[in-house]
């Protein structure tokens, strides 16, 4: 028996309205990703899979469509809905790291879980965690003094620390070179084999796409 | 530099609030304490006058009459005309008002020995780099300074009576006659007896004159305060208004991620507000710690025509100001952030 997916996309769409333009973004996308899976999606600029990492993340509502995570439905939801989802469901890694520079690494990922649940200190099993990644002996410096693969692995630990049901990663080897791309990379494969953690990865990169279980392929507007 | 600057823009509007409360305060207890160094029991004072006023108004020949009262030790006139904005200059009949107060204690020189001869305290002297012998001129008159005395009586300025009388046209008036009495406890009853007989005239104990000197006889100075307090919480809420724009400007991407990581626009904005109460409040103890500067410095300067008071009471008071109009100022760009749209946001560079 399958279990249900953990997303669950049906017809989803997404228009843009720029000025007197109407932008397609998304033409009726249909996905499903299994809890545990680690999905690649891969396709030129513009093909629309920013979008789909956007709505997925509840950063923005789709048009028109359904749209479900972890069995939430998301067309409908408000503002405050989706602020909701993104503390706990959904976690983000970005191209830049868009860490807090006036942070440590600590404070970092302490701010993921104040955001989400009030609560500062980390708790001691995530130790296990932060050693898998590498920077248990870094969480004290600002991301200044981290390397730019030091600092994407705070983000995935940042994004990670409160257990949400997929992690979003947005081109998370775009600004590292080939040795610190591969180190990231192996990473998440075993963050998602080790953990069981869903992964979602936006790349235009086909070696970085080769980590995951599965390649979906857009372009415009559409997965082929 | 941004964050600098906004403490030094709230801390210089808390230090004029408390430098203009402290000059207020200063200026009142410095005239209460000199009215109540020439230790007199008794004030009478022309009739229609005011606590400020001093001016010519009274018959010196009043005081005949209040010598004959029963516990009149003895009285003497005194005649005081401003001279500038901040002092004035008082003639006096210099054996009768030895004989009240017990005399100046001087710091240099001694007595006027001539109808030309002036006395200034010590503050006068340091403020205008007078020494005795000098010629001084006041009222467009020459005058030869006989001697510098310890500040703390009467005004600044001391000149012959009946010198001061001539100059102003006031010959044979006085503004304010000083009564001591043989028994202090008997202030009540002679002041009593003194308005049976100096009807229409006004006499006040110590006590009550000094009470008086209050900043509500000033006029327009609380009007004044008040204005300038109100222009400082403009300032202020400029300041931290300009701030806390750019901080947001700044940070655009970074309230983005907290956005992404599922910030609530109430998170974003108490951030910021937060932010804006702590530059109010390192703003407001710099500006405590300027008011000792200015005080010092008005000390040092111009020692005789301002008194500046350090005053406790109005730091929470001054303090509260800066807070609230930092709130004012934070609260636009706080929203604006607390509004912005994350994709945007996490765009921006």
């Amino acid at each position: 028996m399958t279990s249900e997916p953990i997303i669950a996309i049906r017809g989803l769409r997404k228009t843009y309205h720029v000025g007197d333009v109407d932008v397609h973004a998304l033409r009726g996308v249909d996905l499903d990703v299994q809890p545990g899976e680690f999905v690649s999606v891969v396709g030129p600029s513009g093909s629309g899979k920013s979008t789909l990492f956007h709505i997925v993340g509840g950063l923005t509502h789709p048009t028109s469509g359904t749209i479900q995570i972890a069995g939430r439905d998301l067309f409908g939801m408000s503002d405050a809905e989706r602020t909701d989802l993104r503390k706990t469901t959904v976690g983000f890694v970005f191209q830049r790291y868009n860490l807090l520079p006036t942070l440590t690494a600590r404070e970092n990922i302490e701010i993921a879980r104040d955001i989400a649940r009030g609560n500062g200190p980390l708790p001691p099993e995530f130790l296990d965690v932060l050693k898998l990644l590498g920077i248990e002996g870094r969480l004290d410096h600002k991301p200044r003094a981290l390397s730019g693969g030091e600092q994407q692995r705070v983000a995935i630990a940042r994004a990670i620390v409160n257990h949400p049901a997929i992690l979003l990663a947005d081109e998370p080897t775009g600004n590292l070179d080939t040795e610190n791309s591969n180190a990231v990379l192996a990473l998440l494969r075993d963050l998602n084999t080790r953990l069981g953690q869903t992964i979602l990865m936006i790349t235009h990169n086909p070696e970085a796409a080769s980590y995951g279980d599965r390649i979906v392929r857009m372009r415009d507007g559409h997965i082929e | 530099m941004r964050t600098l600057i906004g403490i030094v823009v709230i801390g210089i509007q808390v230090t004029l609030v408390l430098t203009l409360v402290g000059l207020r305060e200063g200026i009142v207890n410095d005239q209460t304490s000199r009215a109540r160094g020439v230790g007199a029991d008794i004030m009478v004072r022309p009739p229609s006058s005011s606590v400020v006023s001093m001016s010519g108004g009274m018959p010196a020949r009043v005081a005949t009459r209040i010598d004959q009262q029963p516990h009149v030790k003895i009285s003497t006139g005194v005649l005081q005309q401003g001279t500038d904005l901040f002092n004035y200059v008082t003639g006096l009949d210099l054996a009768q008002f030895n004989k009240l107060s017990g005399g100046f204690h001087f710091l240099s020189g001694g007595p006027f020995q001539h109808p030309d001869d002036v006395m200034i305290d010590g503050f006068y002297a340091h403020q205008h780099n007078y020494h005795v012998g000098d010629t001084i001129t006041l009222l467009n008159k020459s005058w030869r300074v006989s001697g510098i005395y310890e500040p703390g009586m009467l005004t600044r300025v001391v000149v012959p009576l009946d010198t001061l009388q001539d100059l102003t046209a006031n010959t044979g008036k006085v503004s304010m006659i000083y009564v001591k009495l043989d028994d202090p406890s008997k202030t009540d009853q002679v002041a009593s007896q003194l308005r049976g007989v100096l009807k229409d005239y006004r006499i006040y104990s110590m006590e009550e004159f000094t009470s008086l000197f209050s900043v509500s006889n000033v006029p327009m100075l609380t009007g004044f305060i008040w204005v300038v307090i109100g222009l400082g919480v403009v300032v202020g809420f400029l300041a931290i208004l300009l701030s806390m724009y750019t901080a947001v400007l700044e940070r655009t991407r970074e309230i983005g991620v907290l956005k992404a990581l599922g910030a609530s626009p109430g998170y974003i904005l108490n951030i910021l507000l937060r932010e804006a109460v702590l530059l109010a409040i390192a703003g407001s103890i710099l500006g405590i710690l300027l008011s000792y500067v200015t005080r010092y410095v008005i000390h040092n300067l111009v020692p005789a025509s301002l008194i500046q008071a350090i005053v406790p009471e109005w730091w929470p008071i001054a303090g509260a100001i800066a807070v609230a109009g930092a709130l004012l100022g934070a609260l636009y760009p706080g929203l604006k952030a607390a509004r912005q749209d994350p994709i945007e946001a996490l765009a921006y560079d």
